[in-house]
């Protein structure tokens, strides 16, 4: 029977993804910064642990309008992943990555939201394949998907599924700055079953 | 002076006329907004799972459509509504991305819709308008005065149920 219970998150799962976030948001910056052929830096990842009602705010509100990108992942480890980050921020790496830039207000181009999506994959592809380093396992991701929406109604996808086993989301928010601060956040959520194996592969017994 | 309260995610509040009540950011989760039209007193839920029977930790009782609904009228009863009087409003349940993890979670707005729809029927209280589904997100804002039921999405102008 999985231990994983997010009312009372051990800390070495914490550091697990302290850790992960750590790396994982090197290893995007150090992607970002090739894919947009600009110096990006980046902040030490934080990790919270967020009662639902703190989510919204935690990202300047559950009206905050985001782009989501939401991925299931496959393998060793199995569950889904998502990535937020501000729509200005995207729009702001869009318009580096594609030199044009949509006025605010208007929605996204589809060769913007396809250069969206890319982008999307290489930074949650940044984490997965830390994930992987970090415990030696096999993950696969799947196409991802984009939303460009409410924080609150992007974020419900993983609020529910942590809702099936408690009442808080575990996110890692972390600050990337290249020309503009770009906030962005990463939310990994395993099956229980994977949750275990993450944590017996770091020697963690449960 | 009248408020506007605010729901949480998993959460549910009442009010009484003049005050209104909202919730934001309804993306696979869905709002009920429930009245007495007469006394004008109505309450608002934000509910994210259909079935509190199918999970083992369900002591949170407005995450569940059929908690949370028997939540909400109870507490409408309690300030001085009439059960028999009682209508309802919901809007949200879509589903944002194309696909979902999880068997169970597969369409989890849709089927939010329906275990609200369930519950609402089984207290035999009638749904007089609805705004659910598809694939974006909604704020509501519900007025106990005249039922209004606001809804705003990103792109779309404002409509009232």
């Amino acid at each position: 029977m999985s231990t994983f219970n997010l009312n009372d998150v051990s800390q070495e799962y914490f550091d697990v993804l302290k850790e992960l976030g750590n790396i994982g948001a090197g290893n995007a910056t150090t992607a970002l910064a090739q894919m947009l052929q600009c110096k990006v830096d980046m902040k030490v990842p934080q990790v919270k642990l967020l009662e639902f009602n703190e989510v919204g705010a935690a990202m300047g509100g559950e009206e905050q309008i985001m782009a989501g990108i939401y991925l299931l992942v496959e393998g060793d480890i199995t569950g889904s992943i998502m990535f937020l980050l501000e729509e200005k921020a995207a729009r702001a790496l869009v318009k580096q990555l594609m030199g044009i830039y949509a006025e605010e207000g208007e929605g996204f181009s589809e060769m913007e939201l396809s250069a969206l999506k890319e982008i999307g994959n290489i930074i949650t592809g940044a984490y997965l394949n830390s994930l992987s380093v970090l415990t030696n396992l096999k993950i696969f991701p799947s196409v991802p998907d984009l939303s460009i929406d409410m924080a609150g109604a992007i974020l419900s996808v993983p609020a529910i599924e942590f809702g099936t086993i408690g009442d808080h989301i575990l996110l890692i928010q972390t600050q990337f700055t290249d020309e503009v601060e770009l906030n962005g956040y990463f939310i990994l959520v395993p099956d229980l079953e994977s949750y275990d194996k993450i944590m017996n592969s770091l020697g963690f017994a449960q | 002076m009248s408020e506007v309260i605010k729901v949480g995610m998993a959460d549910l509040k009442i009010c009484v006329s003049p005050d209104s009540i909202t919730t934001l950011g309804l993306g696979s989760c869905v709002g009920i907004a429930i009245r007495d039209p007469i006394t004008k007193i109505g309450g608002l839920a934000h509910i994210m799972l259909p079935d509190s029977t199918q999970i083992r930790d369900n002591s949170n009782v407005p995450k569940f459509a059929d908690t949370g609904i028997e939540e909400l009228v109870r507490c409408i009863v309690n300030r001085g509504g009439s059960r028999g009087r009682l209508v309802a409003k919901i809007a949200g349940g879509a589903q944002m991305f194309a696909f979902q993890n999880k068997s169970d979670l597969v369409r989890v707005g849709e089927r939010n819709v329906e275990a609200t729809k369930k519950k609402l029927m089984e207290l035999r209280i009638p749904i007089l308008a609805e705004d659910t589904g598809s694939n974006y997100g909604r704020t509501v804002i519900f007025f106990p005065e005249n039922g209004n039921f606001v809804i705003r999405a990103v792109g779309k102008t404002e409509t009232v149920i």
